[in-house]
């Protein structure tokens, strides 16, 4: 107890911030959805500060709900107070996992699997083989399939399907010179985008092409580490910041740019506020220089589609990812591409910047608390009678989809920059 | 501990699913939003029906166990912080909007009902629910009725109180009692509404509660006057009223308020200025223009240094962003924050500010303020770290220092906060001895074994 007491008390300045209003309350989607004060953030910073004042000893009850938590920003955007609920939240995870030490299966596709993107790289290569002989097509139009047979691990989801060859193996690298714009951007790939949605890697390529903009593609990208941060495992975050640090460092380009809203908050926020000693300058570097896809086609290179680009006539509702909107407040840049995209209208939808509910392992965790949330929001995007659901995310793409076919929409689910590549070339 | 027995008669109540008994949820039931020590309560029961919320009561007094009710638990003055080993029953499982009546224009709801989820269910409908502490994006009506909230249109529109029409509740025993009626008159029986507002869950549990509904005003106007000193401000609010004008809001933010928010928001508000006032009124439109008409020329006459009169939403909006960024400006100064809510007759206000101004000094304390200038409900912010001992200690001083100057303008220690135990021992120095023997009888009558939230409003006598 004394121990743990001790690791806290390096988060006491950030918590003591805390002034207990409550506000939170208003904005967390687990709490709207369960009423449970250890479930919002007023409740799991109080459970950490009474950890540090020793005042009980649950470590283990802390830590599994500490884990219940989206990571949606959602109610750091909102709190008065101004407190830093996500760096306190991935912090004590790393204080509690290093105290308690990493679950088994985590530790496995964590230290195993994913700090060392070659070999991650392989055995999804793998699973996207064998995908097709466990599950079968459910909804066309969304692309999402469900599993043959009873499996404790897919349940009832209807999920997208690997690629069948992810987009690293399409392109392995590109090194492209500045060309009208004058411009060159890194492409930060992704994990989602690269294994579960290579067509938004592919249409960023062909976009930043029209806008006559240079890219610099590295291969064998790493993953951008927050699944393992969330999981409080800072030895494999390090290792993956390491590797993706020295592939980027070494490129010629001035803005990093990522078709992932996870991935450029990860990036923009978290790299340089959790990175070791050694690597904080670089990781702050890159940091200042990555931006969001949407933001940089409409802020820096001011695009617009070609004169002859069919209009394909849909109507289309956006849904703000919480890395987006609270972490980088980005969220016009999406709706003016959408906007600017020949066809398209946008029809908004009730409380479209509502978290979707997928919170990367959150949903494995809980997925009747994510799914609960996720219907609500594939309700909202059904009563807008849209034909696409866009969103600057593949995370938010995956729990959507899921969310949609289970509810039997008729809704296609594209990342923006998929409706702008469209119009290049139909 | 209370024993696995009698958690199991809660859990057969209420379902499983809705009784915690953790330390981890224990734990986060032992505070609320005031700064008072935390008590750890011995168990957590969240019912979903209105009848497993009535047995629930009963089975707390048939065993011996002080209740508390919470509602989002953001009241200012401890009343939701529980008795040691006592049990908490949430409410924010009961948050069905029961019925909104156009024609008579009430809504029914359950007690557990988000303040601004209901106020914008009946906007839809064209009417109105004026009361709207700050609290609103989360504090249910259960909390606004025992703790009487007030808000920002106090001086127009009143308080909670005003627009309660009927409190059902159940009492210790876990018996049904309905006070008031749906209809605008009523004078069967007791007036136990009146005594169930405010009442801070001492003396029953509500069930359900009936509120007034208006409609809603078809026009609004915000505008904003910056003064050089308190006095032009107060005199300004002082023309206003004597105007025979009542503006919805009436807001003030003094110089160090200022100084905050524009640090915080650079919304380009002059840091110079000794204070501001925030002005909305609404109502018929022909009405509204003339009134701010009026206002703005009284600003002037009173020698306001600037005047902003928003044009049109997005200008109000901006008017307003100031307002409520003050309270968020002046948290992130300091880690503890004390909200304070002494008030005083409307005409006291600069003598109250001066007065709030020496007692940071004399203390060498950081106070903001801001607050209701058209009801003298000021919002003296105190602003320290309640880790550093020695600051606290004068804390606690300047606290009885702004009650003592508040009582002695004729004023109240709480206009919105409520007492809890924040401030229960101070109710004798606004009131009298009798009036706290009167008190006690009451609670003693209504609650023998000492089971409803005691401790809170007034102390438990042996
Ligand atoms: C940022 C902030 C701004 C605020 N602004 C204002 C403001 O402008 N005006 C204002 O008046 N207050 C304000 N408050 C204080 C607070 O929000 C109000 O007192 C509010 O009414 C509390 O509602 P709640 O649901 O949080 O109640 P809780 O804090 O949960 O409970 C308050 C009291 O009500 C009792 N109670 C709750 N439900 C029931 C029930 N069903 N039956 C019987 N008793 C019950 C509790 O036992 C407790 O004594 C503010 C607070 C914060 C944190
Ligand atoms: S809104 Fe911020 S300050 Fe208020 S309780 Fe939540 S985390 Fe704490
Ligand atoms: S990050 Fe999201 S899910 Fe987690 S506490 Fe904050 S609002 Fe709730």
């Amino acid at each position: 107890m004394e121990v743990l007491a001790r690791l806290m008390r390096e988060l006491e300045d950030q918590l003591v911030v805390c002034m207990k209003c409550g506000m939170c309350q208003s904005v967390c989607p687990v709490f709207d959805q369960t009423g449970r004060e250890a479930d919002v953030t007023r409740g799991k910073l109080a459970l950490l500060s009474g950890l540090m004042e020793s005042i009980f000893d649950d470590p283990e009850g802390v830590y599994a709900r500490l884990n219940k938590c989206l990571l949606c920003g959602s109610c750091a955007a909102n709190c008065p107070s101004g407190v830093d609920v996500q760096e306190i939240f991935l912090k004590a995870r790393a204080i509690l996992t290093g105290f308690m030490g990493l679950p088994p299966t985590k530790r496995l596709v964590l230290r195993g699997m994913l700090a060392n993107p070659s070999l991650f790289d392989r055995l999804t290569e793998w699973g996207a083989r064998f995908q097709r002989i466990f599950s079968r097509p459910v909804n066309d139009i969304i692309g999402t399939s469900c599993a043959r047979v009873m499996s404790p691990l897919l349940q009832d989801r209807h999920f997208r399907p690997l690629a069948p060859v992810p987009f690293h193996r399409q392109v392995p690298s590109v090194d492209r010179p500045a060309g009208a714009s004058g411009r060159k951007v890194a492409v930060f790939t992704g994990c989602l985008i690269d294994k579960l949605f290579p067509n938004i890697a592919h249409s960023t390529l062909k976009v930043m092409d029209h806008c006559g903009v240079g890219v610099f593609l590295p291969e064998n990208q790493g993953c951008c580490g927050i699944p393992a941060l969330s999981s409080g495992d800072l030895d494999t975050f390090h290792k993956l910041l390491d590797h993706n640090l020295s592939l980027f460092e070494a490129g010629e380009f001035d803005r990093l740019v990522t078709a992932c809203a996870t991935c450029t908050a990860t990036i923009h926020e978290i790299w340089p506020r959790m990175a070791a000693k050694r690597q904080r300058e670089a990781a702050a570097r890159l940091a200042r220089r990555t931006m969001d896809i949407n933001q940089f086609l409409t802020a820096e290179v001011n695009y617009s589609p070609p004169a002859d680009a069919p209009e394909i006539p849909r109507r289309v509702t956006y849904h703000d990812p919480c890395h987006l909107k609270k972490s980088l407040k980005v969220f016009s840049a999406p709706r003016d591409l959408v906007q600017a995209t020949p066809g398209c209208r946008l029809a908004e939808m009730a409380e479209s910047d509502w978290c979707c509910g997928m919170g990367g392992s959150f949903n494995l965790q809980h997925y009747a608390i994510s799914k609960q949330i996720g219907t609500k929001k594939a309700a909202q995007i059904m009563d807008t009678r849209a034909d696409v659901l866009a969103t600057g995310c593949p995370a938010c793409m995956i729990q959507i989809s899921d969310m949609l076919s289970q509810a039997g929409a008729a809704v296609a689910v594209r990342h923006p920059v998929e409706l702008v590549a469209e119009a290049l070339d139909p | 501990m209370i024993a696995d027995k009698l958690v199991q008669e809660f859990k057969t109540v209420v379902g499983g699913e809705n009784v915690w008994t953790d330390a981890s949820d224990l734990h986060v039931y032992s505070y609320d939003a005031a700064v008072v020590d935390p008590v750890r309560p011995g168990l957590i029961v969240r019912p979903t029906t209105v009848e497993a919320l009535g047995r629930t009561v009963r089975l707390c007094n048939d065993n011996g166990l002080p209740l508390t009710v919470r509602g989002a638990g953001t009241n200012l003055s401890g009343g939701t912080v529980p008795l040691p080993g006592g049990v908490v029953i949430v409410t924010n499982g009961l948050n069905t909007i029961l019925e909104i009546n156009e024609a008579d224009m009430y809504a029914v709801v359950q007690p557990g009902v988000v303040t601004a989820k209901l106020a914008a269910a009946v906007e839809a409908k064209g009417l109105f629910y004026p009361p709207d502490p700050g609290s609103q994006a989360v504090s249910t009506i259960g909390g606004n009725v025992a703790e009487n909230a007030g808000g920002l249109r106090g001086l127009k529109y009143g308080v909670t109180r005003d627009y309660v029409m009927g409190v059902s509740f159940f009492d210790v025993e876990g018996h049904l009692v309905k006070s008031g009626s749906r209809t605008v008159k009523c004078a069967t029986g007791y007036n136990l509404t009146g005594l169930m507002v405010g009442s801070e869950g001492t003396l029953g549990v509500f069930s359900e509660i009936v509120l007034k509904l208006i409609p809603l005003p078809a026009h609004r106007r915000a505008l904003m006057a910056v003064f050089d000193s308190l006095e032009k401000a107060s005199e300004t609010v002082a023309a206003i009223i004597a105007d025979r004008i009542v503006p919805a809001t009436l807001e003030f933010l003094d110089n160090f308020t200022i100084r905050a928010v524009e640090d915080f928001s650079k919304a380009g508000l002059p840091k110079e200025a000794a204070a501001m006032l925030l002005v909305e009124l609404d109502g018929h439109p022909s009405q509204v223009e003339e009134d701010a008409a009026r206002v703005e020329s009284l600003c002037r006459a009173k020698g306001a240094t600037s005047i902003r009169m928003a044009q049109d939403a997005a200008e109000r909006d901006r008017v307003w962003a100031a307002r409520r960024a003050a309270l968020s400006a002046l948290a992130q100064l300091k880690p503890t924050l004390v909200l304070e809510d002494a008030t005083v007759p409307r005409s006291r206000i600069p003598d109250m500010v001066t007065a709030i101004q020496h007692i940071a000094e004399r203390y060498d304390l950081t106070i903001g303020t801001f607050g209701h200038a058209g009801d003298g409900n000021l919002h003296p912010t105190i602003l320290t770290d309640r880790r550093d001992r020695a600051e606290w200690e004068r804390v606690e001083k300047a606290i009885d220092a702004i009650f003592d100057e508040a009582l002695a303008m004729g004023g109240t220690l709480s206009g919105e906060h409520g007492t809890g135990i924040a401030k229960s021992r101070y109710l004798e120095k606004e009131t009298s001895a009798g009036t706290i023997l009167f008190s006690q009888r009451i609670k003693r009558a209504m609650d023998p074994n000492q089971i409803l939230n005691p401790g809170k409003i007034i102390a438990v006598k042996e």
